[in-house]
């Protein structure tokens, strides 16, 4: 092979890399290998997703009829029914939950967002995000002892004032960041033209940033209607209609926890069907959500 | 965004009506004080659950901790049986969810897939957490329990020996409650080890192949090392949530407050203790319970605090 030629020499000592891809080296190999494996990890994470709303969607399609949404709960071994209470119960202490969290979780955003000097925002910023890891079985002992205790009776009201501190927190964050992102000129173009605070923040300020509040509180709506452990024993439970907020109330998501480990074959179908008609309305409410936020952003 | 205050108090105060004046700053007092009751509910929780604890505290002290008793006849409670369950169940959702969770943040953080594909995948994992706790305990009842029947028979079968397994497979128990917390946490490990990974500095990325290293030499050598504290926050973030996930728990796990070291065998957490009992119960042990809770919400604060502090300090840089 010794050739005099220079340049066949040279090739012959260093030889031109070559540029095509190959699979056998172990470099290449082992990035091919682990990117499968990253791949199918990722398939791993996904399954559950579909195994979950396939079973839902397969299970809870036998019952969803017209009776589902008009029939009362039915008891052990009574034929039929429907959940119906349970819809309007859940409406009721999702309600009363929106109807406390969300003033409250503005009007407390508003503070931190435009009037607040750092170090206080600060710490309340941080108790907020400790505030949304409290487990909720947590808040439901909570709401226990300062609802039920108090007034000596389980009710939709002690239920909606668990939620709300659940929502509290989501609350706070989206509006808190939704108001930081209102561009400053337009604050300053309202006081430059004499408005106060009050009117700056209640007439243009929350106007402009209404779209993404609205995304993070249909968020924490739809959190809070899936809810249970703070339900169990605050909202209880009733089969019967909801006779008022001081009462206890049936709920949709208590209703597929009671019926979940019952022997009957038909509470156990009520309780799929349920399960379908919450993850639709979940679904729909953050799909909904994203939805608005992706269009409406600065 | 304090200059809203400064400019409005630079303009025209002098020339605003008493009324007006008094609108502005009842308005900002309100919010101010609706602010620091965001902070209060915080120490109100706390405060509520240890008062109505008390009873328990002065009859078992610390002893609580320890004991393996809960017996409602004798008056005798301890919490060791649950705490070792929500221990345990959490580590094993840690176990599997930390692997899965890293290799989705890895392959939606990278230029692995294009990126119109990887939002909609981060979709996807996002809403696993939408999904209600209770659902997933309905489908771990009639969907997950069986079919992990072969998967716990065959650990008993083969390494019995291992006082873990040392249990025939006995449906409701430990291992389904780590499978489904696992599935419940995962969204929260991969979406906060994705964001800290896509923080990396390009600089570093382009240093890394500059060098010649592969796309994977680069992840594991210099996107990790870099990320990992952020990752780790993520993975206490989803510890916290582990320790006090309760509803989906409380279906699958078997209620059993006998304490038993295999996770083949039906167990319980504390979570679950409240769940199943707070509403039956009465005097001591509806104290003892809340004692149960304050301890819970004790771990979870320090566990979620902690993993505050360090995706705070991640964000800094």
């Amino acid at each position: 092979m010794a050739t005099n030629n220079i340049e066949d020499r040279y090739a012959e000592e260093f030889p031109t890399p070559k540029m095509e891809h190959s699979y056998t080296t172990p470099r290449t190999a082992i990035g091919l290998a682990l990117t499968v494996l990253a791949f199918l990890l990722l398939g791993v994470a996904l399954l559950p997703l579909f195994l979950v709303i396939g079973f839902v969607i397969v299970k809870g399609a036998n019952r969803l009829n017209f009776e589902l949404f008009t029939g009362s709960i039915p008891v052990a071994l009574q034929p039929g029914g429907g959940i119906a209470p349970a819809i309007v119960g859940t409406l009721i202490v999702v309600g009363i939950a929106t109807a406390i969290s969300i003033p409250f979780g503005v009007l407390a955003a508003v503070y931190l967002s435009e009037f607040s000097s750092g170090r206080i925002a600060r710490w309340i910023r941080f108790a907020t995000n400790v505030l949304s890891g409290v487990p909720s079985i947590i808040v439901g002992i909570f709401a226990y002892g300062v609802i039920v205790l108090t007034t000596n009776t389980y009710s939709a009201v002690a239920g909606g004032f668990a939620l709300a501190i659940l929502m509290l927190p989501i609350v706070v964050r989206t509006a808190d960041e939704s108001l930081q992102l209102v561009p400053q000129e337009i604050r300053w173009a309202s006081v430059g033209v004499g408005a106060s605070n009050f009117q700056t923040v209640l007439t243009v300020v929350l106007p402009a940033a209404m779209g993404a509040i609205a995304t993070g509180v249909t968020l924490a709506i739809a959190r809070a209607a899936g809810e249970t452990a703070p339900l169990i024993f605050t909202a209880l439970f009733s089969q019967y209609w909801p006779r008022g907020i001081w009462e206890p109330v049936p709920t949709l998501s208590v209703l597929i926890y009671n019926f979940a480990a019952v022997p009957y074959q038909n509470q156990q179908e009520i309780a799929w069907a349920a399960s379908l008609i919450l993850v639709l309305l979940i679904l729909l409410a953050s799909i909904l959500a994203r939805w608005v936020a992706s269009r409406s952003t600065y | 965004m304090n200059t809203t205050t400064n400019n409005s108090q630079m303009t025209a105060q002098e020339a605003r009506s008493g009324t007006e004046k008094t609108i502005d700053r009842s308005f900002f007092w309100t919010t101010r004080i609706l602010a620091l009751a965001v902070a209060g509910v915080l120490l109100w929780i706390a405060g509520q659950v240890a008062w109505n604890s008390i009873p328990a505290i002065q009859q078992f002290g610390l002893e609580f901790l320890a004991t393996a008793a809960w017996n409602p006849v004798e008056e005798l409670y301890g919490v060791l049986p649950m705490a070792y369950g929500t221990v345990v169940s959490s580590f094993i959702a840690l176990l599997l969810a930390v692997p899965v969770g890293l290799a989705c943040a890895i392959v939606l953080s990278e230029n692995f897939l294009p990126l119109s594909i990887r939002t909609s995948l981060t979709f996807l994992v996002e809403l696993l957490a939408a999904i209600p706790s209770v659902v997933y305990g309905l489908w771990g009842i009639y969907v997950l329990i069986p079919f992990l029947q072969p998967i716990g028979r065959w650990f008993h079968d083969n390494f019995g020996y291992i006082p873990l397994f040392a249990t025939q497979y006995a449906g409701p128990g430990m291992l389904p409650a780590g499978v489904v917390l696992a599935i419940m946490i995962l969204p929260i490990i991969a979406a906060i080890s994705r964001d800290s990974l896509a923080a990396v500095p390009s600089e570093l990325r382009w240093g890394s192949y500059g060098i010649g290293s592969t796309r994977w030499q680069t992840i594991f050598s210099v996107l990790i090392p870099a990320a990992f504290s952020g990752i780790v926050g993520g993975i206490m973030l989803g510890l916290g949530r582990a320790l006090g996930e309760t509803i989906a728990v409380t279906l699958v796990i078997g209620n059993s407050n006998n304490l038993s070291f295999s996770i083949l065998a039906p167990a319980n957490t504390i979570a679950s203790l409240l769940a199943n009992q707070f509403a039956e119960a009465s005097g001591l042990q509806k104290s003892s319970l809340f004692y149960a809770g304050l301890v819970l919400f004790v771990i979870t604060l320090i566990v979620n605090i902690l993993a505050y502090w360090i995706i705070q300090r991640v964000k800094k840089y």
